[in-house]
């Protein structure tokens, strides 16, 4: 039997709210099905399960906020008998010990069998903490979404009873308990969500929910901070002269009706992903003081969020992508991220971010690594400027691109190596 | 087999199992019934007064006093292609034979590779509440219910009373049939061509949603009392008749647990290793995610059985007291 857990889809995600199974119990699942949607603090983000199998239980119910690593259903494998599901009771959140998602990064799914251990968000707890509900109201409060932690118990010795979470499902409960919760200490990150639960009715399509500013804000901040505080950055800047990959994109977009031209970044992603390619160390992670070099390019490429704060979903495999799979995918990225329709291995699998102000007339971006990512690209405006070539003078299109590198994974000279392909790959556009 | 939409009459527990030794009998010429005093007497609980003189001396036999004799003798007759219905007078001196039950009905089958099955059918009074005091008011269907060869089935309503001797005597293996001698006066409806009924499965005798009541025998009475007084509560008990001790049919109750989320087993054995245990076990064993409450039990006071009346009550389980423990278990909150 599989687990299929709750996901981290980032370094600062701690917990996530399950918006909606896109299966059910019996269903036949096949690895890259996306068989949930999940709200992080950043967005809805469709996850992919990674078992083939049955579908076997749905432990978690949707509108429910479960930490990272909880068991959220069990995947049945092909061939193995259908042993008797035992039901797994979401864990509540409040002082439950998670530390995986603060020591664990994306992209899960490489990561996660080696810190499975980490994950247990069942483990018990000290003993006198315990909460002392009854099995079914455990069963009962996983269905509706209710946090045990929050409620008072009226059975005997003060244990919740199934009454008691009905109550609070209807929203009946008193909040005389709920004052208790929240005075306990709260670590750094999002607060635990010490609100009162909220139970979506069941059975309906439930409305996305938009990502909360608030929680966002908090989640950029977690990552930041941490950024900043375990990553020791260098910065090396280059201008690049632009006219031959412009020239070209304009001969290229001649060739494309109006809806299928490329965007003059395109180009620019696409080249940082060759120039990957020859500086693979600046591709990848340093998780467990460990510098981690992926093979595969996945570019983060930020994204501004109309509601404010921004996301960073992937371009997968970037470097194998082609002009125009790269604009199509970008185009549906950025749909997607606007209406919080994201996948997992889009916001997880990130091997190195490009960040792009350019529009609003930046020259220059001093990038902030997300971590455990190793580098970040910045791009600036396109500004015409003189430029001396060859003992002439003229003017061209010149932009400034930066990088921002873990020091600790990289040394300077390997991002110079890194700028230098990147210009010379944008000076022989015909190779993008 | 129930046959309720027919046209029904008034029976006593004692009349239908007369009715139904007097069928069997007619029935089956390889069926008679032996024991003490069951002739002439008519039976200790007058079961089978008049039997004698319908049936004759062939087919009711009066036993000397030696319950490991005539056991036996039951045995060897079954043993022999006969169906005998052996009536111990009560169970408490059913341990005179408790040899001939443990170490040869039950095992036969077993011992001689399948090639000896023991049809035989053993009748016993149980239960107390009679103030005939500690040496003959033992409760022991549970304490058989142990004993893996055998079946044991505790009727507790006159359509059982009337309707699982015939079924028992099909059976291939021992079959020992529990009668609580508090039940023989009791008084109930019964289809006027009531026959057969099956002796492995349990019934709900009362639909509920708040908790379940889970009991047997004469026990099961006293529960459903105490469901009509819950009821005016607000308190809506579900009231399982187990009817079979053994082998026992556990997803009646487990599926009625998992409905209402709270148990408790009326039970007039004592408490220590009683089928009580065995059904909170079981209980536990498949229905844990289930439970609102711990599973709670009401047994007999492990005590001698008392001859003062008011002590007496006080040591077996009462309307009053199963009441009490299901107020506490679903509570004014719950």
């Amino acid at each position: 039997m599989a687990e299929f857990r709750m996901p981290s889809l980032g370094s600062d995600m701690k917990e996530g709210t399950l918006l909606e199974w896109r299966v059910k119990v019996g269903d036949r699942v096949k690895h890259g099905d996306i068989i949930a949607v999940v709200d992080t603090d950043k967005a809805a983000i469709e996850i992919e399960v990674f078992e083939d199998g049955i579908v076997e239980t749905l432990i978690v119910q949707p509108g429910q906020k479960v930490p990272v690593g909880t068991v959220m259903a069990l995947i049945r494998q092909e061939g193995a008998t259908g042993a008797r599901a035992i039901p797994v009771t979401a864990p509540a959140l409040e002082g439950a010990p998670i530390r995986a998602a603060q020591e664990v990064a994306p992209p899960m799914e490489r990561i996660a069998r080696a810190v499975q251990g980490a994950f247990e968000p069942s483990a018990p707890r000290d003993e006198t903490q315990r909460l002392r509900a009854s099995p079914y109201a455990r069963k009962l409060a996983a269905q509706q979404g209710v946090d045990l932690s929050l409620l008072r118990g009226t059975g005997p010795g003060g244990a919740i009873r199934a009454t008691d979470v009905e109550r609070a499902a209807s929203g009946v409960e008193s909040t005389a308990s709920v004052a208790a919760a929240v005075e306990e200490p709260v670590t750094r990150g999002p607060v635990p969500s010490a609100e009162k639960p909220t139970p979506l009715p069941t059975g309906t399509e439930q409305p996305r929910v938009a990502a909360d500013p608030a929680a966002m804000r908090r989640a950029i901040a977690a990552a930041m901070e941490r950024s900043n505080r375990e990553i020791p950055h260098y910065y090396l800047q280059t201008r690049i002269d632009l006219s031959r990959t412009l020239r070209w994109l304009e001969s290229e977009n001649l060739k494309r009706s109006i809806k299928e031209r490329i965007l003059p970044v395109v180009p620019l992603i696409k080249a940082v992903a060759l120039a990957l390619t020859e500086t693979p160390e600046l591709n990848g992670y340093w998780i467990d003081d460990r510098h981690q070099p992926q093979e595969t390019i996945n570019i983060g490429f930020a994204i501004a969020l109309r509601q404010g704060g921004l996301i960073a979903p992937a371009i997968l495999q970037a470097d194998t992508k082609s002009i125009d799979e790269m604009m199509e995918c970008m185009r549906d990225l950025i749909t997607r991220a606007r209406a919080g329709r994201l996948r997992r291995s889009e916001m997880t699998d990130a091997t190195i971010t490009v960040t792009s102000l350019g529009d609003l007339g930046v020259e220059t971006v001093y990038g902030v690594i997300y971590p455990p990512q190793v580098a970040l690209v910045g791009f600036g405006k396109v500004t015409e400027q003189p430029w001396v070539e060859n003992g002439m003078l003229g003017i061209r299109p010149v932009l400034t691109a930066t990088l921002a590198a873990d020091h600790r994974a990289t040394d300077g000279r390997r991002g110079a190596q890194f700028l230098d392909a990147l210009n010379t790959i944008l000076q022989e556009p015909a190779r993008l | 087999m129930s046959t309720s939409t027919h046209a029904m009459r008034k029976i006593t527990y004692r009349e239908a199992v007369r009715e139904a030794i007097r069928d069997a009998i007619q029935k089956d010429e390889r069926v008679f019934l032996m024991g003490e005093d069951v002739g002439r007497y008519g039976g200790c609980f007058a079961v089978s007064k008049g039997l004698l003189d319908e049936l004759g001396p062939a087919r009711i036999l009066d036993t000397p006093l030696s319950e490991s004799g005539f056991v036996g003798a039951g045995i060897g007759a079954a043993l022999g292609g006969m169906r005998p219905i052996v009536e111990v007078m009560t169970c408490n001196f059913s341990l005179l034979a408790a040899d001939q039950i443990l170490n040869n009905a039950a095992v036969y089958l077993h011992m001689s590779g399948g090639l000896f099955n023991v049809p035989i059918v053993i009748r016993m009074a149980t239960g107390g509440g009679r103030q005939v005091a500690a040496q003959h008011s033992r409760c022991l269907d549970g304490w058989y219910a142990h004993i893996p060869g055998i079946k044991v089935v505790s009727p507790a309503t006159v359509e059982d009373a009337r309707g699982m001797l015939w079924t028992a005597l099909e059976d291939p293996d021992p079959v020992l049939i529990f009668e609580n001698s508090g039940l023989y006066n009791m008084e109930g409806e019964l289809a006027v061509d009531a026959g057969p009924v099956d002796i492995d499965s349990a019934r709900i005798r009362r639909q509920g949603k708040h908790i379940t009541l889970i009991s047997y025998s004469a026990s099961l009475i006293k529960s459903l009392d105490a469901a009509e007084i819950l009821a005016r509560e607000g308190i809506d008990a579900e009231v399982i008749d187990l009817r079979t001790l053994r082998p026992l049919d556990e997803k009646t109750f487990l599926e009625s647990v998992g409905k209402t989320h709270r148990a408790l087993i009326i039970d007039e054995g004592w408490r220590s290793g009683s089928i009580s245990a065995e059904i909170s076990a079981r209980i536990m064993e498949s229905g844990f995610f289930d439970l609102d409450a711990p599973v709670q039990r009401l047994c007999s006071v492990e005590v001698p059985m008392p001859y003062a009346k008011h002590l007496e009550d006080a040591a077996l389980p009462q309307v009053d007291k199963i009441v009490d423990i299901v107020r506490s278990m679903v509570g004014a909150n719950g």
